[in-house]
């Protein structure tokens, strides 16, 4: 560990858990950007905790030195919600693929977004199950050929960063994992917004996804030009609904200052007149016939 | 006239006419007066319209149920005429909306008090305020059975007077049109008075579900979260009002999956948290319950069951979650399940929760149910200086060699809080080695369900609620769980006062059974039997399987609890 003085390091927040994840694997470069961050803005190890869902990207808690909890398939955003919500000085960092985000766990995506609830959301996005050796996910491309697609997916693919605009996100970024600076800045502003920020990250799975390959982004990945305002939605949605044409940009989206769920409960608390000191004979007495 | 000591009145009408209110307020007023009450209460499904019914149980003494049929019925409409006509008894009495009413035409039943209140005529004609009819009736019933005018006035004050003085006074108006109305017009032959009572200062009065929720908060309970859901939502409804003045904080998660996942991580967080919900949020529930087991979280779990399966029987009675409570979630998970007798048992049992899922490190499952939920009764103030809390085992060390499974002789691991210096580790739903990393091997799989399920070998000593009322000479032993435990220790006094021999126990902890007290018991007796409002006997088949017991399975599955004159008969006739 480095003294006070010294300035923190991405090995200073690894732990000795080695990653799980083939040679290869977008969710790599996503790991060491990210501790990166996590250095760059000296997070607190003791209080910080790291939730997933279950996915190949889901393992990354093992491999920080914080505490974490790896949980249900699905239920990342909710577990992380309830520590966040009991535990509001802790900082809670959500993280988990795109299957687990969006298809299982889909449901209550919108619900931690409307509520604009305190937690920072990165999402490793392959667009295939890795963990149960290829599955079409729910980013997969419309007749994408798999193991339980052979005759190609029926389905169309969600769109991860419109999904989080409308619901009313706070903060909405997108990276590629090819691009470390890109992540390692994103995700340090998402780690400083105050309220819900997500990070969408295209992190290429070579074993099983075949169609979306380093190759393949190449020539779509485009920045989101420095004139972009990420305070105007309209623009956001637009700069989101660039996938349409084929096209996967990388930058900050949309990014505002609302009040949060926290500060909401805050304001609940107040109107209860909230004491620690609150005397529950006062709640008993009021049941007297 | 003599006094009475025990008297059920039923009120029944459409759903939204103010049979639920009415209920409410006679319930507060007796309870206000020095009466024991206790209430209970079905409607329909839906908000509006359908047969709604609230009956209240007067008594000097504690009440332990419903009781058996009623002694006075109070008809809206003639559908609640209808629905109670049959049940009627020698000697009961009938009061009903007549003439100017739904209710076709004079009554003249054989053997019945049938006494006309023109409820309708009164409150449109007279009083020209039509909503004030259940105010008429309840007048009348006041009136009737010397239920304390003053006390219902005091009551009608406290509920509808921040609505103003004007609210207050029609509703003055119609309970004194009513009084007004039987004192000119009725000649009493009916044999049911109640003295109202003395005032007693140590007494509060409130619902199963409100009961759950002060029990949570005499626990320390800091977060809780839940999704609504009939008949569950007045615990989270309770919390909702009273939870933030402590400082906690409660959110309606987006399902009950995100409900229980949110008391999952608040209690990871080292806060004290539950959720409430009923059968089909309970079935949501199950992944994350193993979930819970697995990481060793303490969580609560309140489940207010209702008839099933599906969407079931909404608002009806029902004990048939049992099964799924012990037996739920894939693979072997280690739980508690507790279930109340009575409202009483709602706030201790909740309490006994929270210190069951502390001690262990699991989740506790509460089992109560529609009726009791819904039901409000009087009980004896809780002193909350008199509340016993446990705590879970936490490390507050540097952490050196801490491991968050550690196999310990208890069998509990203390418990790193996120920020304590060093400890950090990460809680998973993977089979995971002492140290909480993932680790698959069969020995390890196999200390570790040792672990979680061993742990629980002194919970039978520690929560040791299962209480047993012998009978010198008795052949059969009657067990029951949950709110037919009221009504067996009322069938018990009955059929011994007919002179049957009967013992019973009472157990408190459904799941794991109180094996010891279980076997102990039925060595005693030739014969036991377990009634239960379900389909399978579920009570029954856990008993067969995990004890030396082969019980006589006593199973009504209708939406109704036992009368304890359908138990009292049961055991009479398995004497025979």
């Amino acid at each position: 560990m480095t003294t006070a003085t010294e300035p923190l390091k991405a090995k200073d927040f690894k732990s000795t858990v080695p990653p799980t994840w083939c040679p290869g694997c977008g969710d790599y470069g996503v790991l060491n950007a990210t501790l990166k961050a996590f250095a760059d803005i000296k997070l607190d190890i003791n209080n910080t905790v790291l939730v997933s869902g279950i996915g190949c990207s889901s393992r990354f808690p093992y491999f920080v030195k914080t505490y974490g909890m790896h949980t249900a398939h699905g239920r990342v955003l909710p577990v992380a919600a309830g520590v966040k919500l009991a535990r509001p000085d802790l900082r809670v960092v959500a993280f988990g693929g795109d299957g687990d985000g969006f298809s299982i766990g889909g449901g209550h995506v919108p619900h931690v977004v409307r509520k604009n609830t305190d937690l920072t959301y990165i999402l490793m996005d392959n667009s295939i199950y890795g963990l149960t050796k290829g599955q079409a996910s729910p980013t997969s491309q419309t007749g994408m050929v798999t193991v339980t697609t052979p005759y190609g997916l029926p389905d169309n693919p969600v769109n991860p960063l419109a999904y989080c605009l409308t619901y009313g996100a706070t903060f909405v970024a997108q990276a590629y994992s090819s691009k470390p600076k890109i992540v390692e800045d994103l995700v340090k502003q998402a780690l400083n917004h105050k309220g819900f920020a997500f990070v969408n990250i295209i992190s290429p799975c070579p074993t099983f996804n075949k169609i979306n390959t380093f190759d393949f982004y190449k020539d779509m990945i485009e920045e989101i030009p420095a004139d972009h305002d990420p305070t105007n939605l309209q623009a956001a949605l637009a700069i989101a609904l660039r996938a349409k044409q084929g096209k996967v940009p990388v930058g900050l989206l949309y990014k505002v200052e609302q009040p949060t769920l926290l500060d909401r409960l805050g304001e609940i608390r107040k109107k209860a007149k909230a004491s620690p000191d609150y005397d529950i004979n006062v709640i008993i007495d009021d049941y007297r016939p | 006239m003599a006094q009475s000591n025990d008297l059920i009145i039923r009120i029944g009408g459409e759903g939204g006419e103010g049979v639920i209110s009415s209920g409410d307020m006679i319930a507060q007023a007796a309870a206000r007066s020095g009466l024991e009450v206790l209430t209970f209460k079905t409607f329909p499904a839906e908000i509006r319209g359908g047969y709604a019914m609230y009956q209240t149980r007067f008594s000097h003494e504690p009440i332990l149920s419903e009781g058996t049929g009623f002694d006075v019925a109070c008809c809206f409409n003639q559908e609640a005429l209808d629905m109670n006509r049959k049940a009627l008894r020698q000697g009961n009495v009938l009061i009903y909306d007549f003439p100017g009413g739904d209710i076709a035409g004079e009554q003249n039943i054989p053997g019945i008090h049938c006494y006309p209140v023109p409820m309708t005529k009164i409150s449109k004609e007279e009083l020209a305020t039509p909503r004030s009819k259940n105010m008429v009736a309840l007048g009348a019933i006041a009136e009737l059975f010397s239920i304390s005018m003053t006390s219902l006035k005091e009551t009608v004050q406290e509920k509808f007077g921040k609505k103003g003085a004007e609210v207050v006074e029609v509703n003055y108006k119609a309970l004194d049109a009513g009084a007004q109305h039987v004192r000119t017009n009725i000649k009493k032959a009916d044999p049911y008075q109640m003295d109202p009572g003395t005032p007693k200062q140590d007494v509060i009065i409130i619902s199963g579900n409100e009961a759950v929720g002060l029990g949570a908060l005499l626990a320390g309970v800091r977060f809780f979260s839940a999704y609504p859901i009939t008949p569950a939502t007045e615990v989270a409804i309770f919390l909702a009002r009273h939870l933030p003045k402590f400082g906690g904080n409660l959110v309606q998660a987006e399902d009950e999956i995100a409900s229980l996942a949110n008391v999952i991580g608040a209690s990871y967080g080292g806060v004290k948290a539950m959720t409430s919900t009923s059968g089909p949020g309970l079935s949501l529930m199950q992944e994350l319950i193993g979930m819970a087991s697995m990481m060793e979280v303490p969580v609560v779990i309140c489940d207010v069951q209702r008839g099933g399966p599906s969407t079931g029987l909404p608002t009806k009675h029902e004990q048939s979650d049992l099964f799924l409570a012990a037996h739920g979630c894939h693979g072997d998970a280690s739980k508690v399940v507790v279930s109340p007798e009575g409202v009483e048992d709602c706030v201790y049992l909740t309490v006994e929760a929270f210190n069951i899922a502390e001690r262990y490190q699991l989740p506790v499952l509460i089992l109560s149910d529609g009726s009791l939920g819904f039901r409000t009764s009087s009980m004896r103030k809780p002193d909350p200086k008199k509340i016993r809390v446990e705590n879970r085992a936490t490390v507050s060390g540097n952490g050196e060699g801490f491991e968050r499974y550690a196999l310990t002789a208890s069998g509990v691991s203390p418990m790193a809080i996120p920020g304590t210096p060093g400890c950090a580790y990460i809680s998973t739903g993977l089979e995971h080695a002492p140290s909480s990393a993932p680790r698959y091997s069969a020995e390890n799989h196999t200390a570790m369900l040792d672990k979680r399920f061993g742990k629980l070998k002194d919970l039978e000593d520690y929560f040791p609620a299962t209480e047993v009322d012998h009978q010198e000479g008795a052949q059969l032993g009657v067990i029951a769980w949950g709110s037919t435990i009221g009504t067996l220790r009322e069938a018990v006094k009955i059929a011994r006062a007919e002179g049957a021999k009967v013992s019973a126990l009472y157990p408190k902890l459904v799941w794991p059974l109180p094996v010891k007290a279980l076997n102990a018991f039925g060595a005693k007796y030739k014969k036991v039997l377990v009634p239960e409002i379900n389909k399978q006997g579920q009570l029954a088949k856990l008993i067969q399987g995990e004890t030396e017991i082969r019980p006589i399975s006593y199973t009504i599955y209708g939406g109704l609890p036992f009368s304890p004159r359908q138990i009292a008969d049961k055991i009479k006739e398995v004497l025979k």
